[in-house]
């Protein structure tokens, strides 16, 4: 069984923001919402500054609270290579996924259930790419399979410095990010 | 310098969640102070006190069926996709608190008229003409009346201590990060019952008794607050940092003046002078008890939705580098 997720290398993005237009596009996202996002991180003080620019989303995390705080089971585990997804018709808008995820990662679509990134499942099960990934013009995105040692995404996990974000919270996110 | 920069913008999650507005808090404390009645009138049932506390076992039940009705349509109003509310009663998950809270609220109800059954004030005997037979059967079983009251104390503790692990169980948020969120919210619910009682109950006697209660849930409910307190401000980086926001950041006021002062302590103290005769009994005291309450639960949930596991990178890419 796939346990799908990405790995992104923050050397190479720019924040064109291609990623988000895409997931826009694909996902039909509405107007003022957003599934994914660019961060841009900047530290230190001059001479040594320094800017991590990272583009982010769910971490469809092994241990997601949001799945596990939900009331209805809209929120759930799908057996397709472990994505996070909601059932859009069984979601009541508690709003206690949202307000449970670490990354501020979900938004109440306005037809009234909670949104977030698939993964672009629909995609991934006709053997795409994520709309996101596909467009990356500096090819800074990876997805595939964790389980798989052999995968891209494991790969370069084994052989770059790469961090996860916020850790600490718990949650075992599956989206990493090189330096 | 550290500067985080997110292009997200989406509504009621940035620049900080303020997912729940007015209507959770409203149902917590509604949800808290019932919890508080059920306690009370079940405690009162099982000793056989009902005769001589009749506005906590037989009034109270029926004041809390409205008061958890009208909870329970502020919650509805906060839902978004309230078309599929229903959703909540076609399946049970064992580790969402609010699945627990919604199958606990639903047999709150037959326990509430059940106790008031026990005694029927005069008002529900107009209402229902046939509730005397009800009465009768339960006189008639040995150890209905027993059942009824413990009934009534479980389910009770079950929904005030539940309303506050709805949100401890939200680890993204570290300020609700505390078990002891569950039994705070239930002492502030029998502290509130109790204030409630005291200040429209007809009997001196009961209202004095209840007065001598609220004293003692004060002062628990003081000792669980300073707790709560301690605990997140000797955790980890994002605990304090959440502590930090009733430790001298934007709730400070609110939770130490409104909360603390004006809801437990200026009360307590009233109170204690009230019931060893030194001062006169007045509403004064339960109104700010009632007060302390609501405030606790908007401070509670206002202030956690501001609480966050920190965004910054810095320092964890820093060590590893």
């Amino acid at each position: 069984m796939a346990r799908y997720g990405m790995v992104i290398d923050t050397v190479r993005c720019v924040g064109c923001m291609d990623c988000v237009v895409a997931c826009k596009t694909e996902n039909q996202v509405p107007e003022g919402f957003g599934r994914d996002w660019i961060a841009y991180e900047t530290r230190g003080a001059f001479p040594t500054v320094s800017m991590e620019i990272r583009s982010e989303r769910c971490n469809h995390c092994d241990d997601a609270p949001c799945v596990s705080c939900c009331p209805t089971g809209a929120s759930h585990v799908d057996p397709f290579g472990q994505i996070v997804m909601v059932t859009h018709d069984v979601c009541i808008g508690c709003k206690a996924c949202v307000a449970s995820c670490p990354y501020d990662a979900r938004f109440v679509h306005p037809e009234g259930y909670v949104d977030k990134c698939t993964f672009c499942i629909h995609r991934v099960k006709e053997g795409k790419d994520p709309a996101c990934v596909s467009v990356c013009p500096t090819h800074c995105m990876h997805f595939g399979d964790f389980d798989d040692p052999n995968s891209r995404v494991s790969r370069l996990l084994a052989s770059r410095r790469n961090h996860p974000l916020k850790a600490e919270a718990g949650t075992r996110p599956r989206i990493y990010y090189l330096v | 310098m550290r500067e985080l920069i997110l292009t997200r913008q989406n509504h009621l999650v940035d620049p900080t969640l303020h997912v729940w507005a007015w209507q959770i808090p409203i149902y917590l404390f509604l949800g808290g102070l019932v919890a508080g009645m059920m306690v009370l009138s079940g405690l009162f049932l099982w000793q056989g006190r009902h005769q001589e506390r009749p506005f906590t076992s037989s009034v109270a039940p029926l004041i809390g069926l409205v008061f958890l009705s009208l909870g329970m349509f502020a919650l509805f109003l906060d839902l978004e996709h309230k078309r599929y509310t229903w959703r909540l009663y076609t399946t049970f998950q064992p580790t969402s608190p609010m699945s627990w809270g919604a199958w606990i609220l639903l047999v709150v109800y037959p326990a509430l008229v059940a106790a008031a059954f026990v005694h029927p004030p005069k008002l529900l005997r107009d209402l229902v003409p046939g509730v005397m037979q009800y009465t009768r059967a339960i006189e008639a079983r040995t150890g209905a009346r027993r059942m009824i009251g413990a009934l009534n104390i479980g389910l009770g503790a079950a929904l005030g201590i539940y309303t506050g692990i709805l949100l401890s169980a939200l680890g993204a948020r570290p300020l609700w990060n505390s078990a002891i969120l569950g039994p705070l919210f239930l002492l502030s619910g029998l502290s509130s019952a109790a204030a409630f009682i005291h200040l429209v109950a007809r009997h001196v006697d009961e209202r004095e008794g209840l007065a001598r209660a609220d004293n003692l849930f004060l002062v628990l409910e003081l000792a669980a607050i300073v707790m709560f307190v301690i605990g997140l401000a000797n955790a980890t980086e994002a605990h304090r940092q959440a502590a930090a926001l009733l430790l001298g950041g934007s709730y400070t006021a609110l939770f130490w003046v409104g909360v603390v002062g004006l809801g437990v302590v200026i009360p307590l103290v009233i109170q204690l002078l009230a019931v060893n005769h030194r001062v006169q009994h007045s509403p004064v005291a339960p109104l700010m008890v009632l007060g302390g309450g609501l405030v606790l639960r908007f401070v509670i949930v206002s202030a956690g939705q501001e609480s966050r596991w920190a965004a910054l990178l810095a320092d964890l890419v820093n060590a590893l580098a």
